[in-house]
Formats: structure tokens, C-alpha cells, sequence
């Protein structure tokens, strides 16, 4: 344990990429097979099902610190993170842990599971005393989930890579999809050799970067092709040996939630992977997103849902035929073999390939943007058309070009304390917009401030609450933000009667008074008709 | 009786006529030490503790009429026996305690007991009434060995400059950070000030503080070579250009809001070191309890909690809204930015 919490210090301490990496690395090339497929586990942000609730892990640890429980949520509202707060409320007992990470996993956490109260605390106790400040926080963190330090998925891939000589691209695949932490499937995992075998194994998703420039720098419009940028769900659809797998780009495995895909994934040959968007889609067009959610939010999907919220596959892309992986080709080639495939399958319009923005230049391209809107998309990708399916997020080959969101100026009516880095300060903010006298709450918003924004801000918000409930404070409605949203719904869920999606804060108005915000009525002449 | 009450320009004493740390200007001001957010200027005079006398006039315009008096002695305003004692906080930080008909009040301004050498060590006084601050009235805060958060900072600077780096520690210009000079160990490499730390280290040299040999930043050579070099600077100067001429840098942040992960990420440091110069929670409790005080009251920080604690323990305890809050010299006022 001990070596484990040194090295999630070490990535907690600096954030540059490069010296998490070189942490990472270190930690693989010393660590045991079974401590590193557990170390693994963790750090690719899998986490053991919920063994203790955290009421309970409250409660006891308040006894063990000999305070009331009032004052144990106190703390906790101060430091934001349920595992932090026990680990500094703890007493320290001088004591350390030399044993691994595995034995502390498998033999002292995982046996929690299905104990009864009285044996989950004394079990609790006995490793609170057993471990230091560092460990303790590692185990708590264990134990309450969401173990995050600031290393990807791909930087551990990277560091895994550089311990074993093995290809970054080979591991960061083989990280894909389902495993289970043993030491065997570490040594699967940096063996060298890469013909694998796993059946549901999606690759790794390729990912664009918003475009920081003018499109015609770009080189000429010839050597790139333009897409929709559609707003569903990122997906990988596969077949092989008979069975057919839909994977979601955060890795998670889509069985029997979109049963018209899958059916019509069972129609390709054996050894085929696509890369496309799942899309409810009717008449030609896709639906608003808030269609899709209305599907994602059911366990059982009924007959009548499934007609009036039918879902196909666009694709973007061919990521293997034939068994073989066409990563590493031109993407027109790639699009060329997918065109000719799907040509073949006869899938009754589920799977389709995303139709290319046909256009000269790139002033034609730009314009095509300007309907992005109007056809259901959120803007235009940007593929360089010699370019190979890379992994993860990298710059030059894939542009986002999103259309310009929506902006509305609105006042900033409550406020509450954010979580994480964000714990103890006011960071969650609810935006209202005039209707005539009275301003109506529209949207939330989180994101879009800098540190020292959010900073000037959470003073306001302590010098200006009027009114507290619960964790939420009325602040004097007098600052005015200018949000960003992507799309707008009618909403019967919604006092204002609108639903935004993505909103953010722009910029904070400080040059506007709050009767200068805008109305609920521009804000619904934003909605156009689905 | 009430030696003191809660008025719209802070904490007065209307028997002697006088402010304790008053957030306007008074006629006479009674200043437990000199952080912007325990000092109004305009004021007719100013009384603070001899030790800490040029700090405050260094802070103030300079025909403002600073009387220093030492620590221990006693002077009477209006009959009102006053007199100054050390609170541990910063150089010549004072706690203030007022005696009438028998009655003991102490106002203990902000202050630690761990040890610190640029400052007296805080002295416990028997009182009646007890007004504490409770920046970090939280269990959760509870500090580490001073040594042992020095140690680190010294070896953090080791590491930097085997990578080649620069390391850029911020702490209140005022306080925090002659005390990281103190700790800091002159043989690993060059320690460089930013102006604002400089010029309050000059006080305390003046004073007569031992301090390690610093360079002003500004004033340094063009080409000069940051990379085995120390920067001490106010927390204000992050992210600013001020820091470009460092080049590849590292940054720590010497502060109590350090002990808790998510204060320093929201700060995108590399470092936090927990080093505070107020009293955690185990040393506000003790310190409560060492001065036989059954009233308390309570001023800025974690000001609920530390009234519940102490009133289930039976104490007469309650909150006063001060206006105490954070250090003028950095621009956001919020609990983070308090001199910690």
C-alpha cells in the first residue's frame, strides 16, 4: 500500500502530463503483476461496486474521531470529498503498511462486501489504525469511489508502454472493453505480442480538438472532408465470431439498449467494426438529443417508445473488415471500403454513412456550417482525408467546427458549493432571465469561469445571500453573466418552459446592469421548430 | 458587564473610549496587529505593541500617529486598564486585554501557538470573556509539524533544481512569508523576494529577526539563472507575468487551506504546504479552555461550528460578525485569501 500511496502523491503533486507519466512508469516497472492490474483497475477510473454506504462510513468514522456527527458534516461541507474528510479527521496512530496493494484489495477490502454492519466497522477501524495519512486516503478512496488524480486513460497507457516496450496504441486497445484485474491479464496486457483475440474489444476512440484557427489555413479544401457533427451518442458497432457488440465512448457496453442497431449490426460479416454516431432519427433528420434521452433514461424499452424514437447508426468510419485493422489507412480509403460495405448491407436505414458536406471551397464550407442548425447537427467535423483513426485526443488530424451557441444575458439568482477541486467555494450557479417584473431561473451553469473568476464571484455570493435553502443560497439578483448554450427545447418540466442544453458561462458582464439582461421572451424566440 | 460591543466600525470599548481593530477611522485605535483587514486608516492613534510598532507604521500613512507599548505593560484609557500580549500570529501580533472592576476581557486578534521564530510566542492570559477568530475552527484542521512542512519545502526546492526548475513559494507578504525565509535553508541555493516580500523583511531585519540573505527579484540581472534560485512572493503574483521572467518553473503555496487537496487544485499549484499562522482546532480548544474563559466570542472563520462545540460544553459562547476576513494586499477577499 505503501508504494501505491507514494505514487498516487507523486501524480497528485505536479501537473504536468510528462511527470505523471514518468511517476506512472516507475510505479509499473517495480510494482508485482497482481498490484499493477489492480493499480490499473483504479486509475482507468474502474472502481469496486459501493461495499460500505457512506452514511455508515460517516457515522463510524465520526466515533473513531470522537466528534458528533454534526460537526463530522460540517467538515465534510468544508472539504468537499467524503475519503479526504475521514482521512484528516482520523487520529494518526504512527503506523504504516508494507503489505501490497493486492492483498489490501482482495483480502481486506472485497471481503467487505455482504458483512453485516458490526463487521464492516470493526473491519473499517482496524484499517484506519493500520495505515498512514497517505495510505488512509488511498483506502478511503478505494472505498467511496471516484478515484481520480489526474492521470488518463491514456497516460497510463503511455506510462505502461514505456515500462513495457510494448506499442502505446496495442496497450491503450487491449485497456478497452471488460477485463478483470489479475496478474494474468497484466501480462496480457504488456505482452508483446499483439494479435489479439478478445471478440468484443472496441478500439480506441479517435477524438477531435475544437479548431483554433481559420478553417483556410488549414491547407487547400481538397485534402479535407466535412461532416456533420451530429449530437448523439459516440459509438463503436462489432461484429465478430457471430455475436455482435455496441460500445459507447465511455466505454461502456450498449447491449440490448438500442436492439434496432444491434439487429442490424448481426447483417455485416465477421470481423467488422464501425465508428458512427447512434442518432434517433426519423423522416431524414436526426431528433432533438432530449429524444435520445428520454430513451436512455428506460430500463425497458416498450413498443411504442421504439417507434417514435427509432435509433440508427451514422457512421464516420471503418475501423476493420475482414478481421483486419484499417487503422493505420487514409481515411478516404476507409470511407471509400465503408460506402461499398454498407451498399451491400441491407440494414432498412440503420446503418448509414454520414453523407460528406459537398463543397468547393472553404467559403462554401463555412456556409455549409450555418446550417448546421437547421439540419440537426451542432456544426462541422474537419478530417484530413490522408489522415490515419488515431487514439485519443490529438491535434491536426480531426477538427471540431461547431456552430456558434446561443447567447443570452442573464442574472445570477442562486448559488451552491461545488465538489472536488471546487469543494467550499461557489461554484454551481442558477441563471434567471425577465419575464415582465420577476426574473425566472432558465439555467444552470458550472463551467466557463477562471479560478480567479470563481473566487470573486463565491465572495459575492457570501457578502450578497438574502436566503438559504439548504445548501443553496438567493443571492441579490444583480450580476450578470452572459451564457452559452447549444441547443433550446420547449420544456413542460421547466418554470421558464425551455430546456438549454450545454450551457456555460461566456463572460461575466460586469459592464451590465441586471435590468439590462435579457427576457424570456427573446429566449423563446430562440426555439425553432423541431 | 460589557467591556465591549459589536458597533458599525467593529469591536468598542465605550468605557475607555477606544476600538479594537476597527474598520473605519476612530479617534483612538487599540490594533492587535498590522494584516489590511485588522487596520482602517484615518484613525487619530494608533495603539499597538512596541514589537510590532514600525510593522503597523510601514502599513499606514507616515503621519499617522503609531504609540508602540510594550508587551505585559499596562496603560489605563478612561480607567479602563489596557494592556498587550504576544499572540504568536506575525512580528509584534498582540492579543488585547482589557480590565475593569475586576472584569478581564481579552480580544485575541488572529494567532497560532505553534512555534515560529520571527515572532514572540503567544502567551495564554486568563480572562472572563475570550474573543477568538476560528479561521480553521474545523477538526479537520490539524497541522502538521512545523519542522516537518519546513523539511518538505527545503527538499521540494532540492528536487526543482535537480530538474532544473525554478521554485516559485507563495505566502503573505506580511508574516507568512519571513517565516518561510526563516525556515528556509540558505546552502541549497539563492533566495530571491518579490518587492512586496522584500520590503516587509527589511522591517523585520530592522527589527532585528534573523533573516537568511535575500535578492530582490526585480532588481536582479537580466540573464540571471532562476533555475537553483527560491522565489518568495505574495499568492497574488500568480499566473501574472511578474512570474514569465522565471522560465520553467515550479509553484507551492505555504498556507493552513493547503492541508485540504481540494483548495490547492482549485489553484492549479504544484505544491501545497500546509503552514498556517493561525491555531488549528485542538490548539483554538486549548487555547479556549487555558484561559479559564466562560464567555466566548466568536469572530471570523468557522464561526457556527466553534459556537456549537463550545456551547455543548457548556460555555457561554456566541458568533460576532466581524469584518475580518482577508488581507488587503491580495486582491480577492475570501476565506482563502486570509493570511493563513
Amino acid at each position: 500500500m505503501r508504494r501505491f500511496a507514494r505514487l498516487y502523491t507523486a501524480l497528485d503533486e505536479t501537473t504536468a502530463t510528462g511527470e505523471k507519466i514518468a511517476a506512472l512508469a516507475d510505479y509499473f516497472r517495480a510494482a508485482d503483476a497482481a498490484d499493477a492490474a489492480w493499480a490499473v483497475h483504479f486509475l482507468t477510473g474502474r472502481r469496486p461496486k459501493r461495499l460500505v454506504s457512506s452514511v455508515r462510513l460517516a457515522a463510524w468514522a465520526a466515533d473513531a474521531a470522537v466528534i458528533p456527527a454534526w460537526l463530522f458534516e460540517e467538515s465534510h461541507a468544508a472539504v468537499g470529498d467524503l475519503a479526504e474528510t475521514i482521512t484528516l479527521l482520523l487520529p494518526d496512530t504512527g503506523q504504516s503498511s508494507e503489505r501490497s496493494l493486492a492483498y489490501w484489495v482482495e483480502e481486506r477490502l472485497l471481503p467487505l462486501r455482504g458483512q453485516d454492519d458490526e463487521v464492516q466497522r470493526r473491519e473499517m477501524v482496524r484499517a484506519w489504525q493500520e495505515l498512514d495519512r497517505r495510505e488512509r486516503f488511498v483506502w478511503n478512496k478505494l472505498i467511496t469511489g471516484a478515484f481520480r488524480v489526474g492521470a488518463s486513460s491514456a497516460s497510463v497507457a503511455r506510462a505502461l508502454a514505456q515500462a513495457s516496450g510494448v506499442a502505446e496504441g496495442a496497450i491503450a486497445h487491449r485497456l478497452m472493453g471488460g477485463w478483470e484485474p489479475t496478474a494474468e491479464f497484466f501480462s496480457r496486457l504488456i505482452a508483446p505480442d499483439v494479435r489479439d483475440t478478445d471478440v468484443s474489444r472496441p478500439y480506441p476512440f479517435f477524438l477531435a480538438y475544437p479548431l483554433e484557427v481559420a478553417p483556410d489555413q488549414l491547407g487547400p479544401p481538397s485534402e479535407w472532408i466535412a461532416e456533420w457533427k451530429w449530437d448523439g451518442i459516440r459509438a463503436q458497432l462489432i461484429r465478430r465470431a457471430g455475436r455482435t457488440f455496441l460500445w459507447s465512448r465511455g466505454e461502456e457496453l450498449l447491449s440490448g439498449r438500442f436492439p434496432e442497431v444491434e439487429e442490424a449490426g448481426g447483417l455485416l460479416p465477421d470481423g467488422t467494426v464501425l465508428d458512427g454516431e447512434l442518432l434517433p432519427w426519423v423522416g431524414g433528420r436526426p431528433l432533438p438529443f432530449a429524444q435520445m434521452q428520454r430513451r436512455i433514461g428506460r430500463k425497458v424499452l416498450g413498443k411504442r417508445i421504439l417507434e417514435e424514437v427509432p435509433v440508427i447508426l451514422v457512421a464516420y468510419d471503418l475501423l476493420e473488415e475482414a478481421g483486419e485493422d484499417l487503422r493505420a489507412l487514409p481515411l478516404n480509403e476507409r470511407r471509400e471500403r465503408l460506402a461499398t460495405l454498407l451498399d451491400r448491407t441491407s440494414s432498412a436505414g440503420r446503418l448509414t454513412v454520414s453523407p460528406p458536406v459537398s463543397a468547393e471551397d472553404w467559403a462554401a464550407i463555412a456556409d455549409a456550417r450555418l446550417q448546421a442548425r437547421d439540419r440537426g447537427a451542432e456544426g462541422l467535423m474537419l478530417k484530413r482525408l490522408a489522415g490515419a483513426y488515431g487514439v485519443g485526443r490529438r491535434k491536426g488530424e480531426w477538427w471540431k467546427w461547431k456552430v456558434e451557441p446561443y447567447r443570452v444575458d442573464a442574472v445570477l439568482m442562486y448559488a451552491q458549493a461545488g465538489s472536488g477541486r471546487r469543494a467550499g467555494l461557489f461554484t454551481d450557479y442558477t441563471f434567471g432571465v425577465w419575464d415582465r417584473e420577476v426574473l425566472v431561473p432558465f439555467a444552470k451553469a458550472y463551467s466557463g469561469l477562471t479560478d480567479e473568476e470563481i473566487r470573486r464571484v463565491d465572495a459575492f455570493v457570501r457578502r450578497n445571500t438574502v436566503d438559504k435553502h439548504g445548501p443553496v443560497r438567493v443571492v441579490k439578483p444583480v450580476q450578470v453573466f452572459e451564457l452559452a448554450f447549444e441547443g433550446i427545447q420547449s420544456s413542460t418540466r421547466h418554470k421558464s418552459g425551455v430546456a438549454v442544453r450545454f450551457p456555460r458561462m461566456l463572460r461575466w458582464r460586469t459592464d451590465k446592469r441586471p435590468e439590462e439582461a435579457d427576457s424570456l421572451d427573446t429566449v423563446r424566440a430562440l426555439l425553432t421548430p423541431p | 458587564m460589557t467591556l465591549l460591543r459589536l458597533t458599525e466600525r467593529g469591536l468598542y470599548c465605550e468605557a475607555g473610549g477606544f476600538f479594537v481593530d476597527p474598520w473605519g477611522a476612530v479617534d483612538r485605535a487599540v490594533v492587535t496587529h498590522a494584516h489590511g483587514d485588522h487596520v482602517a486608516w484615518g484613525s487619530a492613534g494608533y495603539l499597538t505593541s512596541a514589537e510590532g510598532r514600525d510593522v503597523l507604521q510601514s502599513r499606514l500613512p507616515s503621519d499617522a500617529r503609531v504609540t508602540g507599548l510594550p508587551y505585559g505593560e499596562a496603560r489605563s484609557l478612561n480607567g479602563v486598564r489596557v494592556s498587550l500580549h504576544p499572540a504568536g500570529h506575525i512580528l509584534g501580533s498582540s492579543q488585547v486585554r482589557l480590565e475593569l472592576g475586576g472584569e478581564v476581557w481579552v480580544v485575541s486578534g488572529d494567532y497560532k501557538t505553534d512555534p515560529d521564530p520571527t515572532t514572540t510566542p503567544f502567551e495564554t492570559v486568563r480572562c472572563h470573556t475570550f474573543v477568538t477568530e476560528s479561521t480553521f475552527g474545523l477538526p479537520v484542521y490539524r497541522w502538521p509539524p512545523q519542522a516537518e512542512v519546513l523539511g518538505d519545502i527545503n527538499a521540494w526546492w532540492r528536487a526543482n533544481q535537480a530538474s532544473g526548475k525554478a521554485s516559485l513559494l507563495y505566502g503573505y507578504a506580511l508574516g507568512k512569508a519571513q517565516r518561510l525565509l526563516a525556515g528556509l535553508d540558505p546552502d541549497i541555493g539563492p533566495i530571491y523576494t518579490h518587492g512586496a516580500v522584500e520590503r516587509m523583511t527589511s522591517v523585520y531585519r530592522a527589527a532585528g529577526v534573523r533573516m537568511p540573505p535575500t535578492i530582490h527579484a526585480g532588481s536582479a540581472a537580466r540573464d540571471t539563472d532562476w533555475s537553483r534560485a527560491i522565489v518568495v512572493a505574495p499568492p497574488s503574483a500568480d499566473g501574472s507575468t511578474w512570474t514569465r521572467r522565471f522560465g520553467h518553473h515550479a509553484t507551492g503555496f505555504a498556507s493552513g487551506w493547503m492541508l485540504v487537496r481540494g483548495a490547492r487544485r482549485g489553484r492549479s499549484l504544484d505544491r501545497g504546504f500546509a503552514l498556517s499562522d493561525h491555531v488549528d482546532w485542538p490548539s483554538l480548544m486549548a487555547t479556549v479552555e487555558a484561559t479559564g474563559a466562560e464567555r466566548v466570542w466568536v469572530t471570523h472563520g468557522f464561526t457556527a461550528p466553534v459556537v456549537r462545540w463550545l456551547r455543548e460544553r457548556g460555555l457561554d459562547a456566541q458568533v460576532v460578525q466581524t469584518r475580518f476576513e482577508g488581507d488587503v494586499d491580495d486582491e480577492a477577499a475570501r476565506p482563502e485569501e486570509a493570511p493563513a
